[in-house]
């Protein structure tokens, strides 16, 4: 019944959406026809979708991830295969590969910084395990009968050990260092499905839910809540289910600034690919390099513009989610809808435990003709948050401005490149001297923001005064463009030093929570304290570095971003240390009034909050979707309930 | 009565918590060693000492902050201004005036620290205490352990309060150590004495108003002052949990209005954790010893004043010999808390608007003060003294001078092996200890030949009974309050040994009918019944007294002593509610007020007293043993308060009361007496009117 109900209505909406014109528009047509027939024919399972299948590989993949991922990118680490830091033969530290603005540079103070920080040591290492180890992963158990009619679909996939491996972890601290460990994994997807398009993605989900295979969503593997972690007591055959090949974008609608597109696109493709016909979509994840969109949404992702542009939730118009139950979309693209509760936030943050985001239509920008970098310092963190919290008052953000607290503003020091001539060092020198000296600034206390202005030009001068003008009302100096700039690329190194520190005894997360603005300063300090406290009752040797940034505004309230990180010599089992401390950590933040997560999601990580965050009626309201619309929970991760 | 079949199960599970019962007192035998801190003082410049260099460290390393720019903090936060905008409201005036009225309220209370100040009293207490004190003594491992606690997180100073001295001498101490100086919550009394009240206000104490229920405006400008001076950690924070200093020696019935200020910050997240530090100041004799018999027995307490002060000043021509000042281990609010408070329901409320405590937090923060009046009673330092003060008090006719002795050895045993924290002097024979408290003592007790007994007061002149009543009464009244100083060592087992000899077979009911009739009385923190029953019966079977054969208990030949000793040492309370209990089955009228009630008992027990002539139990003249009895009575709902205009009347269940009395007095002697041996028809109200009319003072306190 509810299945021929939901054909009707695609029917309908098919229909609906004739009268647009567009490029793409035959094509789409086409798509929507077929699945229309596929939704008639839902009881005859071996329909020729195979013809879907071989169009949808039609068109060229443009995308930067292949299949085999490992191929360009680490299976033990964040990003490239070619960059990462290391410590040359002279003690300094280099970022390698061609990719960055760092790329091939030397950082001399990066070592003093490392070592004093952290008391570790360059002839200290802890170095990974070089190659994946077969025999430590478990057999792929396959449901035959599911392999069987996936091989009649056409659609690729793959049983190799690596294939699996990568699929089986995100980048949380104890998944990276079990990998570099070269520890036996419990459980492991059995295979991996590229599909290519939304067809596919439709009979894939057949085909498990007829064969009882539990699926596993995969976009861009850059969870750190445990999200893609395999539930150990699943006995069912477990099939990652990768979008990388789901990349392209179908249509770009320049009336209503809007974009169709396959969600399993990552961010930089995303932004590049748009920027070709002059768009923008402004939505920059720290992560933008690796995500998808399709993980955006089903994580409920923020970009570090999202003060121009809006979070993700602000920016789709439209999306398409294939369910066990069928396929969730709406009808039409209207800006704002007053149709009961928008379906879309039971989708936006839903973590792969409902179906496969397939596609979106989301908002886009014309490319901002000027951009600028700006920071300020200021004399201490509470003048900063002050700053901020008057800046989100007057409503005048930046299209991003963070607030990084001494112990971060220093770490970004620490990575400063190599100085060309002794006229910029001796500008340095007074720069700094100025600060410290002439204005009393205690370079022990003093944090610095970060700004980026994009606009018109006329328009982003205009208000990179009224911001400079309410920071000095605050103490605040401005401290040049290179400062701010030096700041954001912190953001996408970050992830990188992290394999560095690693690799010499030492461990480090991230994690954040929003929070109201008069709680800002006590959540920091703390979470902070709190951190340091229980580093020292868990047997930590050294101080460990806990550090944060308040990286978004909103009217009500900031996020807050922490970094933790420690030596951890002298520990028997380090991971479960940092966990038991990142635990009290998030224990803190709930007491402090900060949230379980502003962004990056709760996965398996923070399940245990999740009653205590939404009222045990809340969760049994979500649970009675997931109910709904999986009731043989084919979407097996376990995350979210 | 009904609880009977638990008791089986609780006795049959005391095997299992012996053990445990053992572990958790364990640790707190571990005591610090003293130093005197008056050595240095005799045998250097006091001078030198007051103008020596003086810097703290502090929390945090904040600068102090100057007592102007705290006031400001205070009058724009944003808590003050949501009371003021709200009374504003409600009264319609201008907030400017309430604004003002904030401002005056501040000014009255505020201190004003001042160094100067602070080293002038570093110089006049070097030389009082050297003419007051033998010895004045620290623990120094607690001041290390207080100086690391000031600068990890803010401190509260919680000090036992026996004596106008305490504050003087914690500053002192602190000062003497460099430490921070703390700011001291000061009741408002002391304001009377012009000059030396803002002496007191610029060595850092802060004056508040005894009674200000109802007042928002000074409700918000108090806290706010205290928990501004707490978050920003500019000085330590002291104040009395007992609210007043105790009469009575014994610990009383934690406040909790001031703990809860200073826990708050915590809760609400401004600050990571409160340190709250106790310190146990034991005197070895209390400046105000009589005086407080006296105040007891009704006469009003000495309006505090200069020139009361000054007149005072005798007591500067005697020997008071040591003190013994114990700072016990910080306790963290954050580690307490844990698992007892969810911290997150402060999340849904702006932190400016005051707000009832939740109920959750209210009990956590009773049962913080009750256990750290424990604490402060664990760490007090004994005297000999006080072990030969419990032993007079059960023989009010005197002892033999050896009896004395070899009974105050025995008790040492005792209380050493109920782990009292005892300062018995080393390698000194024990007849030379005896005599040496006894001279320290001599007000208080004397020896002729060969017989050891309190000293009464002799007045010129003839003597009414009444005026011999009260002159033996307060005699006593000043000895109890030495033997009280041990009760909290020996108050459990004692109750179990009452409950064993006295009361039914049923041992557990009766302990814990004990435990919640005396309940104001001592500190027994709420929900520790169990508990408190099982430490009792491992202590008794520790030391032999009492043996536990499968479900039982049962005294053993050699506990004898032990368990009529202990029956002696609470038999004048057990006696004093009988007496009230009395009072109010046969005597109290019908519409008698709670003002009425102290006098009337009083004049129950003199009248009686005075008949009969064969009373002992002189503490029940006492208004705290009244008090307090009262209080129990009303918390077991024998008697009701009910307002009546303006008065509030006491009904008394006679019945319920009736039942109380029996319980407690089986075989007791006040049963006895036949109230026809009073003139008939005249009833004991009737005499106590007479003696009070008019509101006259008894002619016997005169």
């Amino acid at each position: 019944m509810l299945t021929s109900d939901s054909c009707l209505s695609l029917h309908k909406h098919g229909s609906s959406m004739a009268s647009d014109s567009n490029s793409s528009e035959s094509q789409r047509i086409a798509q929507q026809r077929l699945r229309i027939i596929a939704g008639h024919l839902q009881k005859h399972k071996d329909d020729d979708s195979g013809t879907i299948a071989t169009e949808c590989k039609a068109e060229a993949n443009k995308g930067t991830v292949p299949r085999k991922r490992q191929e360009i990118m680490k299976w033990n680490g964040w990003g490239y295969s070619d960059s990462k830091f290391l410590f040359n033969k002279k003690g300094q530290a280099e970022f390698t590969g061609k990719r960055y603005r760092l790329s091939g540079m030397v950082l001399p103070s990066l070592q003093d910084w490392f070592e004093n920080t952290f008391g570790a040591s360059v002839n200290h290492k802890s170095p990974a395990t070089p190659a994946l180890n077969a025999s430590a992963v478990p057999p792929a158990s396959l449901n035959e009968a599911f392999v069987e009619d996936l091989k009649a679909t056409g659609i690729p996939f793959s049983h190799e050990a690596e294939d699996r491996v990568f699929r089986a972890h995100g980048h949380c601290l104890h998944e990276i260092f079990a990998l570099r460990e070269g520890k036996k994994f419990e459980r492991v997807p059995d295979m991996v499905v590229w599909p290519n398009c939304h067809n596919d993605v439709v009979k894939i989900v057949e085909l498990a839910c007829k064969h009882n295979v539990c699926l596993i969503p995969y976009g861009g593997g850059t969870s750190v809540t445990s999200a893609l972690e395999c539930p150990p007591e699943e006995t069912r055959c477990i099939v990652s289910l990768d979008t990388s090949q789901m990349n392209r974008i179908l249509w770009i609608d320049e009336k209503n600034l809007v974009a169709h597109v396959e969600a399993g696109i990552i961010g930089q493709d995303l932004e590049r690919l748009l920027n070709e016909s002059g768009y923008c979509t402004g939505h920059e994840p720290d992560s933008m390099e690796f995500s998808s969109l399709g993980g955006w949404v089903a994580t409920r992702a923020s970009g570090m513009k999202k003060n121009v542009y809006g979070n993700i939730e602000d920016l789709v118009i439209h999306i398409k989610v294939v369910t066990p139950r069928g396929v969730i979309e709406k009808s039409c693209q209207g800006p704002r809808m007053s149709t009961g509760p928008d379906i879309h936030h039971f989708i936006l943050g839903s973590e792969g435990t409902l179906g496969v985001v397939t596609e979106v239509t989301m908002k886009i920008r014309p490319i901002p003709e000027y951009q600028k970098y700006g920071s300020v310092v200021f004399p201490n963190f509470e003048a900063g948050v002050a700053c901020l919290r008057e800046v989100a008052k007057q409503r005048c953000a930046p299209a991003s401005i963070r607030l990084m607290d001494n112990e971060q503003f220093q770490f970004g020091h620490a990575l400063k490149p190599q100085v060309s001539s002794i006229f910029t060092n001796f500008v340095e020198g007074l720069k700094k001297f100025y600060i410290t000296k002439f204005k009393g600034f205690d370079p022990h206390q003093l944090v610095v923001a970060t700004l980026l202005f994009e606009g018109d030009r006329e328009r982003v001068l205009q208000h990179e005064k009224q911001v400079y003008d309410i920071a000095a009302t605050f103490g605040g100096l401005a401290a040049g463009e290179d400062n701010g700039q030096r700041g954001y690329i912190l953001t996408f190194v970050i992830a990188y030093l992290r394999d560095l520190g690693m690799d010499y005894y030492v461990v480090a997360e991230s994690f954040e929570t929003s929070v109201p603005w008069d709680r800002v300063l006590d959540l920091c300090r703390n979470v902070k304290e709190r951190i340091n406290r229980e580093c020292k009752e868990r047997g930590v040797q050294f101080q460990p570095l806990t550090s944060c940034r308040v990286t978004q505004t909103y009217d009500a309230g900031a996020c807050v971003y922490f970094y933790f990180a420690f030596n951890y010599r002298g520990l028997a089992d380090p991971v479960h240390t940092y966990e038991r401390v990142e635990h009290a950590a998030r224990e803190e933040i709930l007491a402090n009034g900060g949230s379980l997560s502003h962004h990056h999601g709760v996965g398996k990580l923070r399940k245990e909050w999740m009653k205590e965050s939404i009222s045990s009626l809340g969760v049994g309201m979500l649970q009675s979707v997931k109910d709904y619309v999986d009731p043989d929970n084919i979407f097996g991760n376990r995350n979210l309930l | 009565r009904e609880l009977s079949s638990e008791s089986n199960i609780y006795i049959y599970c005391f095997n299992i918590l012996v053990f445990v019962t053992l572990q958790q007192r364990d640790p707190m035998l571990k005591r610090d060693g003293f130093e005197d801190i008056l050595e240095e003082r005799r045998n250097s410049s006091d001078l030198k000492y007051a103008l020596r260099c003086y810097a703290p460290v502090l929390y945090k390393g904040v600068t102090p902050c100057k007592a102007n720019m705290l006031k400001n903090i205070v009058l724009q936060s944003d808590q003050l201004h949501y009371v003021i905008n709200q009374v504003s409201q409600e009264s319609g005036e201008a907030p400017d005036i309430i604004q003002e009225e904030a401002s005056v309220i501040l000014e009255e209370m505020a201190h004003r620290l001042q160094i100067s100040t602070v080293r002038f009293f570093a110089f006049a207490l070097s030389k009082a205490f050297k003419t007051l004190f033998q010895h004045v003594c620290v623990n120094e491992e607690g001041i290390q352990r207080l100086q690391q606690a000031i600068q990890e997180h803010p401190v509260v100073l919680l000090p036992s309060h026996r004596s106008y001295m305490d504050f003087l001498l914690m500053s002192y101490i602190l000062y003497t150590y460099d430490l921070a100086l703390p700011v001291i919550a000061a009741g408002m009394d002391f304001m009377g004495m012009k000059f030396v009240g803002e002496m007191l206000r610029m060595s850092g104490a802060f004056f508040i108003r005894r009674s200000f229920g109802g007042d928002k405006l000074y409700w918000a400008v108090f806290s706010e002052y205290v928990k501004t001076m707490l978050r920003n950690g500019f000085a330590p924070i002291e104040f009395f949990l007992e609210g007043t200093r105790s009469r009575t020696c014994k610990s009383l019935t934690p406040k909790l209005g001031l703990l809860n200020i200073v826990i708050e910050p915590f809760f609400k997240g401004e600050v990571f954790d409160v340190n709250l530090v106790p310190v146990s100041i034991s005197y070895e004799r209390i400046l105000e010893e009589s005086l407080y018999a006296r105040e007891l027995l009704g006469v009003p307490k000495p309006k505090e004043s200069t020139s009361g002060l000054l007149k005072a000043r005798r007591i500067l021509s005697e020997d008071y010999g040591s003190i013994h000042v114990y700072f016990g281990q910080p306790v963290s609010v954050r580690s307490l808390a844990q698992g007892k408070v969810n911290r997150s329901t402060y999340n849904l409320f702006p932190r400016h608007i005051p707000r009832k405590p939740m109920e959750e937090t209210q009990s956590f923060v009773n049962d913080t003060a009750y256990r750290i009046v424990r604490l402060q009673e664990d760490n007090m330092v004994l005297k000999p003294w006080v072990l030969m003060a419990s032993l007079l008090l059960q023989n009010l006719e005197g002892l033999e001078l050896s009896v004395l002795t070899e009974q105050t050895v025995w008790l040492r045993g005792l209380a050493l092996s109920y782990a009292a924290f005892l300062d018995w002097p080393d390698h000194a024979p024990t007849a030379k200890v005896v005599s040496s408290s006894l001279a320290l003592h001599r007000g208080l007790a004397c020896v002729s030949g060969g017989r050891v007994s309190l000293v009464v007061g002799e007045p010129l002149g003839p003597v009414t009974p009444e005026e011999a009543l009260f002159n033996r009464a307060v005699s006593v009244l000043s000895c109890a309050s030495y033997r009280n100083q041990v009760l909290h060592v020996f108050l459990r087992p004692a109750m179990l040994a009452v409950a064993m000899l006295h009361l039914s077979d049923e041992v557990y009911n009766c302990f814990s009918f004990l435990w919640d009739m005396f309940s104001n009385d001592f500190i027994l923190c709420p929900g520790d019944i169990v508990q408190d029953f099982e430490e009792a019966c491992y202590l008794l079977v520790k030391t032999g007294a009492v043996q536990m054969p499968q479900q039982d208990i049962v005294m053993t030949d050699i506990g004898q002593p032990t368990l009529s000793f202990f029956n002696g040492l609470l038999e004048p309370f057990l006696q004093g509610y009988q007496v009230v209990c009395r009072y109010l089955c046969e005597e109290a009228s019908e519409g008698l007020t709670e003002k009425q009630y102290i006098p009337a008992v009083r004049s129950f027990y003199s009248v009686l007293c005075v008949f009969t002539g064969n009373l002992r139990c002189y503490e029940v003249l006492s208004s705290d043993m009244q008090k307090n009895a009262l209080a129990a009575l009303l918390r077991m709902d024998a008697v009701r308060k009910v307002k009546v205009a303006d008065q509030v009347t006491l009904i008394v269940n006679k019945m319920a009361v009736n039942s109380i009395d029996d319980i407690l007095g089986k075989n007791r002697m006040i049963s006895h007496i036949n109230q026809t041996q009073i003139s008939p028809g005249l009833s004991l109200v009737a005499v106590a009117e007479d003696l009070y009319r008019d509101g006259l003072t008894p002619s016997y306190i005169r």
